[in-house]
């Protein structure tokens, strides 16, 4: 049977190589490490807290390698078939559509596959496979196994963070893959990114770090996570355009990282005593 | 129209009845006298907090009935009601003595000048400046109410209410400012020496620790300055809001002590000189220093880290070995070293082990920085790994103490959770008021389980099929418009109507769904005296039905029974936990559920709403067995007050996304159970029969 894409309904990966560098700064060996498994055709797993530039690092070696990238967010309704493909109805007849990660395998690319925790658990079935030196995708409703080239890439990234027993990746999947650990960078180095990214002030760029770590000390005693590298980016960027830097601060760090009121008052006078 | 206001007789006539004064001879003629001069409005608050404290203590409440009317020239309304409830707490917590010596003293903290100042009371303010003191980094400080303003280097405390500025935000700020500064003396060094041995050498001792604390001032102000800017602003707005100032010649003090590397040191060092100026007057937010607290504190925690942190370093160093060698056995010492980065306001540890750096866990790193601000370094000898067994467990970890030993001794309260209670009287609660503890049930293997299940044999397979039929499986969803699969009869359907040129049904495909039962239940069955003989198997009967039940359904559930005798002695019998499974240990316990003696039933219910807080469930449901109204021993429990303080709980349950219901075989519970539970969240049983084989039919078409 012949299959034709659905031009509508497919991504079209030469849209997806990266141009232009995405600004990244290392932080250790993470760059040699995800090249030297990329050589080996080793999936790569990324841990660590949301915000700490897990999806930029995947962007900027992307662009590195020189091969598409197709990210999937991954949501506690995503199953196999979203990834694989299905058939849809067009026109009285069926079709076939790829889906991202069968794109992906099909053209070479690098899937990386966000927060792969929350994806229902079939998806396994399909990324298993991938994940070890079969390197094979099972498309069961096609009868095919189709075989990924050489120069295709899993990556997956998942938040350690979450306590919830339900969130948590299985020993046999966690298994196949190279490990990378990401956190949030020290000190300098964050103020360094702040500065770079949302083109404040290294001054300023400081005062955020330090409202960070008054945050991040706040971990376990009322936020589940601390304010991540990206608020500090939206913040600075806030800044950069005119706001005050308490209200900047107030509206794009302490109100994504909690609803509590007493905590939000509480990182309104944290904030108000570092500016 | 506002109602007319009292009269001084009208007044009086009041306060004899509240005071008992036929009996009291309290002299209330005076305080009603001024009273009476107060707008209606005031009088009315007044006399219902009069009233209200009444019903805790009678001599309270005309003291409070003495100074109300002047105190509302200063403050505003919810400032002198903050005072009224801490009055009732202290008395609560340290008798009558104590609550009058706090009325004394809490004049301090008022203002002295302005009229009606709104201040802050310490109950709003906690749970934000707690929050704001565990933001700046170092040792994670407590925030407790006292009658002073002071820190011991491991709790901050402050006063119930803060009025010393004319509005609210002012006092808020203030409150911060204090928080900060007292954060700042644990933080930049001020315990660091002995600070009584220090002042020892002066004629007066008491007046030297005075100067210190001005040196202090400016030294951590100086330190805030660099560190927290924003906060040193508002610090320096506050102080000249206050009129604060420094005395006569110390300026020249406050230039030496503004550079970055002044330490308390240089504080001492200029001490004699500052002895010899006037005397500082302490600012709005400096409080007072207390080195007698923190040598006692400091003493009691040192001990503790230092075994904690040698402790943990040994298993570090064994980790690390096993990680180089592949298991084998730690060889040789090991050698930690440990260099503090305290640059910047940033306190970070870089430790090595035999020269390899190593990344410490948020543990040590946490010990580390608390024996870091005792000493200002480390001492070599924290970084010794601790041999085996050098140390009993004893002193570095947190024992639960059995509750039987320790009722035996003086301190009924040690290792106890505390809960509340709701005075109706007071219309307030009762803080730390029922001393509640968890016991183990223990397990009587006498075959009870296989004697009930052969008992109800036939019910127990009729229950398991009805509640097995309640789970939900995954099922197809037919017709939608997206899917994993094509839906082909709707394919079919759908090209027929095109074929017959009727519009095409896009709902093409069929999606798997997946339905999850997301339920925690926890049971909380009376184990009061009154259950004694049949109704008390019946309820173990229940119990087991139940649970056999429920493991077909897969709720989480979990059983504890209630009990108690006083106060004191509130106590809560663990039976199954959410986590534990149903086992045979499970079964014996449920065996051996025996009466016990009272039945107060706030605490149970709010530390039941605490557990199933914790749990993640969609919906989750407090059921209570009982036979009778609540009751306590010889207490004030029996009749409305447990009442309305069950009926609190509930409320607070509700509030926490608790739904309560409540199975009763009480006959005259009619009476008061619509009250506590709302029209329709409860069950009268009319016969303690019907109790085991309706209870699991109960859950189920509760949980439908």
């Amino acid at each position: 049977m012949e299959i034709k894409p659905l031009d509508a309904h497919s991504l079209i990966p030469e849209e997806h190589y990266i141009r232009q560098e995405p600004y990244y700064e290392p932080s250790g060996d993470e760059i040699a490490i995800f090249q030297a498994a990329y050589a080996n055709k080793l999936p790569v797993l990324l841990k660590g807290p949301t915000g700490c530039g897990k999806t930029r690092f995947m962007e900027h070696m992307a662009w590195r390698l020189k091969r598409p990238l197709i990210t999937v967010s991954c949501h506690d309704d995503l199953t196999a078939s979203d990834l694989v493909g299905r058939y849809l109805v067009k026109g009285g007849e069926t079709v076939w559509v790829d889906g991202p990660l069968t794109r992906a395998v099909r053209v070479g690319g690098i899937c990386y596959l966000d927060e792969i925790v929350e994806a229902r658990k079939d998806t396994m079935v399909v990324i298993h496979p991938l994940a070890d030196d079969r390197r094979t995708l099972p498309m069961e409703k096609l009868g095919q196994l189709l075989e990924a080239p050489d120069d295709f890439c899993l990556a997956i990234s998942y938040n350690p963070g979450y306590q919830s027993v339900l969130k948590d990746l299985k020993q046999s999947t966690r298994q196949r893959f190279v490990a990378l650990e990401f956190d949030y960078p020290a000190p300098e180095l964050e103020r360094k990114i702040v500065a770079n990214e949302a083109g404040i002030e290294t001054n300023l760029a400081d005062k955020l770090v330090k409202f960070a770590h008054m945050t991040r000390n706040l971990k376990g005693s009322g936020l589940d996570e601390g304010a991540s590298t990206r608020l500090l980016v939206h913040a600075g960027k806030l800044i950069a355009g005119g706001i005050e830097p308490v209200v900047a601060c107030q509206s794009a760090i302490a109100q994504a990282v909690t609803d509590d009121a007493d905590m939000l008052a509480a990182m309104r006078e944290l904030s108000a005593s570092v500016f | 129209m506002p109602a007319a206001r009292l009269s001084a007789a009208a007044i009086e006539a009041l306060l004899d009845v509240w005071l008992e004064t036929e009996f009291t001879f309290h002299r209330v003629g005076a305080a009603a006298r001024m009273l009476a001069e107060l707008p209606r409005q005031d009088q009315d608050f007044v006399l219902d907090w009069i009233r209200r404290i009444a019903t805790t203590h009678i001599t309270l409440a005309f003291n409070f009935a003495k100074r109300a009317p002047d105190m509302l020239k200063r403050l505003d309304q919810r400032a002198i009601e903050a005072w009224a409830i801490e009055l009732c707490d202290t008395y609560d917590r340290a008798g009558m003595y104590a609550s009058l010596a706090m009325a004394e003293r809490a004049d301090r903290f008022m203002p002295t000048r302005q009229a009606h100042a709104a201040g802050v009371v310490f109950e709003d303010v906690a749970p934000i400046l707690s929050n704001f003191v565990h933001g700046l980094a170092g040792r994670r400080l407590k925030l407790e109410r006292g009658e002073a303003l002071f820190t011991d280097s491991e709790r901050l405390v402050m006063p119930a209410i803060l009025a010393v500025l004319p509005t609210a935000e002012e006092n808020f700020k203030l409150a911060k400012a204090a928080v900060a500064f007292l954060w700042a003396q644990t933080r930049f060094g001020t315990f660091l020496d002995d600070l009584t041995a220090a002042c020892a050498v002066f004629p007066q001792p008491e007046r030297a620790l005075k100067q210190l604390l001005g040196l202090e001032t400016l030294r951590l102000i100086a330190c805030l300055q660099r560190e927290l800017p924003g906060l040193a602003r508002e610090m320096a707005r506050l102080a000249t809001l206050a009129e604060d100032s420094l005395p006569e010649g110390w300026a020249v003090f406050s230039g030496r002590l503004a550079s970055a590397d002044a330490r308390l040191s240089d504080s001492l060092a200029l001490l004699p000189a500052a002895y010899e100026q006037a005397d500082f007057q302490p600012w709005c937010f400096s409080g007072e220093l207390r080195p007698a607290a923190v040598a006692e504190a400091m003493a009691a925690r040192q001990q503790q880290e230092k075994a904690r942190l040698r402790v943990k370093l040994a298993e570090l160093a064994q980790e690390s070995a096993q990680r180089r060698t592949g298991g084998a056995e730690p060889h040789g010492d090991k050698r930690f070293a440990v260099t503090p980065h305290d640059e910047a306001g940033r306190l970070d540890f870089e430790i090595t082990l035999d020269s390899a750096p190593i990344a410490p866990p948020d543990d040590v790193r946490q010990l580390l920085t608390s024996v870091y601000l005792d000493f200002g370094d480390i001492p070599p000898e924290y970084l010794v790994p601790a041999g085996d067994g050098e140390y009993d467990p004893s002193l570095y970890q947190e024992q639960a103490e059995d509750p039987d030993a320790v009722w035996q001794g003086a301190y009924h309260e040690k290792g106890a959770e505390l809960y509340p209670e709701w005075d109706m009287g007071r219309q307030h609660y009762r803080k730390n008021w029922c001393v509640m503890r968890e016991k183990p049930v223990a397990p009587v293997y006498d075959g009870f389980h296989r004697d009930t299940l052969a008992k109800y044999g036939g019910l127990v397979r009729r229950l398991r099929k009805a509640f097995e039929a309640m789970r939900d499986d995954d099922h197809l969803e037919k017709r939608q418009a997206h899917g994993d699969d094509v839906d082909i009869d709707a394919l079919v359907e759908a090209l027929a109507d095109a074929r017959a040129g009727r519009e095409m049904s896009d709902r093409l495909f069929v999606r798997r769904h997946r339905a999850e039962r997301n339920i925690a239940v926890a049971f909380m069955v009376d184990m009061s005296g009154s259950t004694r003989g049949w109704i008390n198997e019946a309820e173990r009967e229940a119990l087991i039905l139940l649970c056999e039940a429920l493991e077909r359904l897969g709720d989480r559930y979990a059983i504890y029974g209630f009990s108690g005798i006083t106060r004191k002695r509130c106590e809560l019998f663990r039976v199954k936990t959410f986590d534990e499974p149903y086992d045979d240990e499970v079964k014996a316990r449920i065996g051996g559920i025996r009466p016990q003696e009272y039945t107060r039933m706030g605490f149970a219910i709010r530390h039941l709403t605490r557990l199933l807080a914790a749990i993640e469930a969609r919906t989750k449901v407090l059921v209570t067995l009982s036979d009778g109204r609540p009751d306590d021993y010889f207490d004030a429990y029996r009749g409305p007050y447990g009442i309305e303080d069950t009926r609190m709980a509930l409320l607070e349950a509700r509030r926490a996304g608790v739904h309560p219901f409540c199975i009763t075989i009480d006959r005259e519970a009619r009476d008061y159970l619509p009250h506590l539970y709302g029209s329709a969240h409860y069950i009268i049983l009319d016969d303690v029969g019907q109790l085991p084989a309706r209870v699991a039919d109960i859950y189920r078409r509760l949980t439908l």
